[in-house]
């Protein structure tokens, strides 16, 4: 079986109109209080590139292409960890009175 | 073994995918946020790890260095990934804005290079495709060069906005520079000609020609907009990795960056609408040469008081709203402050807090800086939810906060902020302010709500006020007030 992609041109406009009105509306929907933990989190998900990344690299076949598809797996990775490491720190410190210990 | 490689790439990426957006759904609440990053964080984990199978997937010329190169991914993944979680964990709260400015210029570099390897390749098969191409590079590198100058801003390494005269035409050349080399890319590759200058130099000037963009884009403006600057490059980012999903063929990576693209879009237009301004002001015009307000407009006096003092009112107020500032950070008083109000709370004061969504240097910050110190979120209070509340409130207790507070706003038409929503403090029955000394606010402008009747100055660091204040309320010992 093959289980190849393809997307041409309509098919990727489709997949962008309605991922983009997703990301508006999910994220429309988000209190003010969260928009910090937001942005970092939102930013963590385009941290997705390091699989792009990857892919470039394994695809490499001169010095040239390794050197640069290393660095985009690189800063790919790091986009993907701090963004994670820092979004799941805010998170952690949002607490409600009934869970504050003292009073 | 190629198609049952596609089959777990394709299922994982799918995975992926649903996860980031039930992940960032998820985030809509406090309760739910950090299990939605969780999940989130799940599907990486799978996507990244299903990505080794590309190896069953790679083209005939890779197939020799197929070993070296998983081997390099590995140490790029782990040297990459290590030392930004190590950052992540240690940087303070109050850095968090340039921080999230270096990762997401990581993202837009990351994107910027998977283009960078697709054109030397010259595996991108036509022209649309090459357009899409060179277009998530255009961006990508912006993102990348700008955001790296967004940082060194925030943390203080580059001071001064820099303009010059005629910038703004320099940086238009600079950019039809770019677009018409990548213009030539495309015509080259689609007629077969040979181009003026080899094939190779063309692309690294295209991407030069972008990232030098991205730096003259981001220099001159100034280090307090840099919030508006950071959530467009995140959706800059977003868009970038977007496109060069299209060019690998990979559906998690465009789904994923375009719903980042159209969230940071949203994001970046609620913060300017907070602040007052457009986007093409904030990225275009010179926010400092505002006209100065004469002084001689304002009634009234500047009345300093003692902290003890203004303390023990507070004590013996029965509801009080703090407006918590930048500057509360700044002198690291958050810690004091939840002190000082569980001491309120403990003599029976409702306290509210009020947090205007500029307060601080990114959108809701403050929030975070606040829920850091310990106080619960179901305290803090949105400008909307608690504005009509200030009118009957004995007590607004202004602390490191100018701008978002200042009247003007409401009623001064030639004001520079007339418009911006603020926090009506000015309504309480009481105010105090709690300023370092007599400076204006970002805006430069004066703010009547300080020479009002019913308001009050504390001079002084905000952490050593709340400390003066926390000892004159313990000395009047824990009994509720009568």
């Amino acid at each position: 079986m093959d289980f190849s992609i393809e997307i041409t041109g309509f098919v990727a406009l489709y997949i962008f109109m309605l991922a983009a009105f997703a990301g508006w509306v999910i994220i429309g929907h988000v209190p003010a209080i969260l928009h910090t933990p937001l942005m970092s989190g939102s930013n963590f998900v385009h941290g997705i590139v390091v699989v792009g990344g990857m892919f470039a690299l394994l695809n490499a076949s001169t010095v040239q292409e390794q050197a640069i598809g290393f660095f985009a797996v690189l800063l790919g990775a790091g986009n993907a960890a701090g963004g994670y490491a820092v979004t799941h720190r805010m998170l952690a410190m949002f607490q409600t009175s009934g869970h504050a210990d003292k009073r | 073994m190629t198609s049952i490689a596609q089959l777990i790439i394709g299922v994982t990426d799918l995975a992926a995918a649903f996860l980031f957006m039930y992940g960032l759904k998820r985030m809509s609440s406090p309760v739910t946020a950090p299990s939605g990053i969780f999940v989130a964080g799940i599907g990486m984990l799978v996507a990244i790890l299903a990505s080794f199978l590309y190896v069953f997937d790679a083209g005939a010329s890779a197939k020799p260095h197929l070993v070296a190169n998983a081997g390099l991914g590995v140490v790029a993944l782990i040297v990459g990934g290590g030392v930004a979680w190590w950052a992540g964990k240690k940087v303070a709260m109050t850095a968090m804005p340039q921080m999230v400015a270096i990762y997401n210029g990581m993202g837009g570099g990351a994107a910027g290079a998977i283009a960078a390897v697709e054109l030397f390749s010259a595996r991108v098969p036509g022209a649309v495709q090459l357009v899409v191409t060179l277009l998530g590079a255009l961006i990508g590198a912006i993102s990348f060069s700008g955001s790296l100058i967004a940082w060194a801003k925030l943390q203080g390494v580059l001071n001064k906005p820099l303009r010059v005269k005629g910038q703004q035409i320099f940086n238009g050349l600079v950019m039809l520079t770019t677009l018409a080399v990548g213009g030539y890319i495309v015509f080259v590759a689609d007629r077969g000609v040979t181009p003026l200058i080899p094939m190779p130099d063309l692309i690294w000037l295209f991407f030069g020609c972008a990232l030098v963009f991205g730096i003259l884009m981001t220099l001159p403006i100034g280090g307090a907009d840099m919030p508006v600057v950071i959530s467009i490059y995140n959706a800059f980012t977003g868009l970038a990795v977007g496109l060069e999903g299209f060019v690998l063929q990979n559906p998690a990576l465009m789904i994923a960056g375009m719903v980042v693209g159209a969230a940071g879009l949203l994001l970046t237009l609620l913060m300017a609408k907070a602040m007052n301004r457009s986007i093409s002001n904030i990225l275009f015009t010179n926010f400092g040469t505002v006209v100065q307000r004469k002084q001689g407009d304002i009634k009234g006096s500047l009345k300093p008081v003692e902290a003890g003092d203004a303390g023990i009112f507070m004590r013996y107020a029965s509801t009080v709203i703090i407006v918590p500032g930048y500057g509360l950070a700044v002198a690291q008083g958050q810690q004091k402050l939840y002190e000082f109000v569980k001491l309120l709370q403990g003599a029976g004061v409702s306290v509210k807090f009020a947090v205007h969504p500029v307060a601080g240097r990114m959108p809701g910050q403050m929030d975070v800086l606040l829920a850091e110190a310990g106080v619960p979120y179901d305290l803090i209070f949105q400008l909307d939810d608690i504005n009509e509340e200030f009118a009957n409130t004995d007590v607004a207790l202004v602390i490191g906060a100018n701008d978002v507070v200042n009247p003007a706003a409401r009623t001064e038409k030639s004001s520079p902020i007339y418009g911006m929503p603020i926090l009506n403090a000015d309504k309480a029955k009481k105010v105090y302010v709690v300023k370092r000394g007599e400076g204006k606010g970002y805006a430069g402008i004066v703010n009547a709500l300080f020479y009002g009747d019913n308001c009050d100055m504390v001079y002084g660091d905000a952490a050593a006020v709340l400390g003066k204040m926390i000892e004159a309320v313990r000395a009047l010992g824990t009994k509720a007030a009568a």
